[in-house]
């Protein structure tokens, strides 16, 4: 019962930070929530017994793939709507 | 241009942990969940870590591109290299002659449930530390690079 209710709460923080990634404007705050979606979906790989897969997941999804993004963002800049692009 | 000194602090803190735990999934492949590969991404992700927090100057001076090209050849030289061993001790190619020798990794597995023997295994640990060294080496030349071609003000 207990795993069935941690289940839930995950599989619905994964839909909510999917769609927040689709939500947000900033660019950065898209990465971030990219990276709760791999924090997320190693954790349900860990309730399904493969800890071998979360591993993995946790380091490359969470760890590598946003550490790319920070770093493509970096190299841009901001412009704002008031600049007329 | 650097992060913020929380993200500095953060990164700084967190690395030593980071390496640790990233070492000790690689040695204990053979026993625990995770391997070579898991590993060597743990250790990866405690570079990036650096590299995410600090400017592009600091580490174009600390972090040297060769090196960690020169870790990746030393994982697979080391991988194929045990794999070949096995061939001039009249064993098939990737045959365990380390297994049972009483060497290094060479304790026999005892029967029964047992809390698990580090110094078990035969060749396998030493192929799980040649997959360490080639993608910690691949996975940090990788982000290193991407690193270097956007510098204009990262």
């Amino acid at each position: 019962m207990i795993g069935m209710v941690i289940q839930v709460l995950t599989l619905s923080g994964l839909i909510l930070s999917a769609g927040l990634v689709w939500y947000f404007r900033d660019l950065l705050s898209a990465a971030i929530s990219f990276g709760v979606f791999s924090f997320l979906l190693s954790m349900e790989v860990l309730f399904l017994q493969a800890p071998d897969v979360a591993i993995a997941e946790a380091s490359i999804g969470a760890g590598l793939t946003t550490a790319v993004f920070i770093i493509a963002i970096r190299a841009t800049q901001k412009v704002t709507e008031a600049d007329g692009e | 241009m650097n992060m913020s000194s929380l993200v500095r602090t953060g990164a700084g803190i967190l690395m030593p942990f980071l390496l640790v735990f990233g070492f000790y999934i690689v040695l204990h492949g053979h026993l625990t969940p995770g391997g070579g590969f898991q590993g060597g991404a743990v250790i990866a992700t405690a570079f990036v870590l650096l590299m995410v927090a600090y400017s592009y100057e600091i580490i174009w001076e600390r972090i040297s591109l060769e090196f960690l090209k020169n870790t990746e050849t030393l994982g697979l030289m080391l991988f194929i290299l045990t794999a070949l061993i096995a061939l001039v001790a009249g064993l098939a190619f990737f045959g365990n002659w380390l297994l049972g020798a009483g060497g290094l990794f060479g304790t026999p597995v005892s029967y029964g449930i047992n809390p698990g023997d580090l110094n078990t295994g035969g060749v396998i640990p030493i192929l799980n530390i040649a997959v360490g060294l080639d993608v910690l080496g691949a996975m940090s030349v990788i982000i290193l690079t991407m690193l270097f071609a956007v510098r204009r003000d990262a």
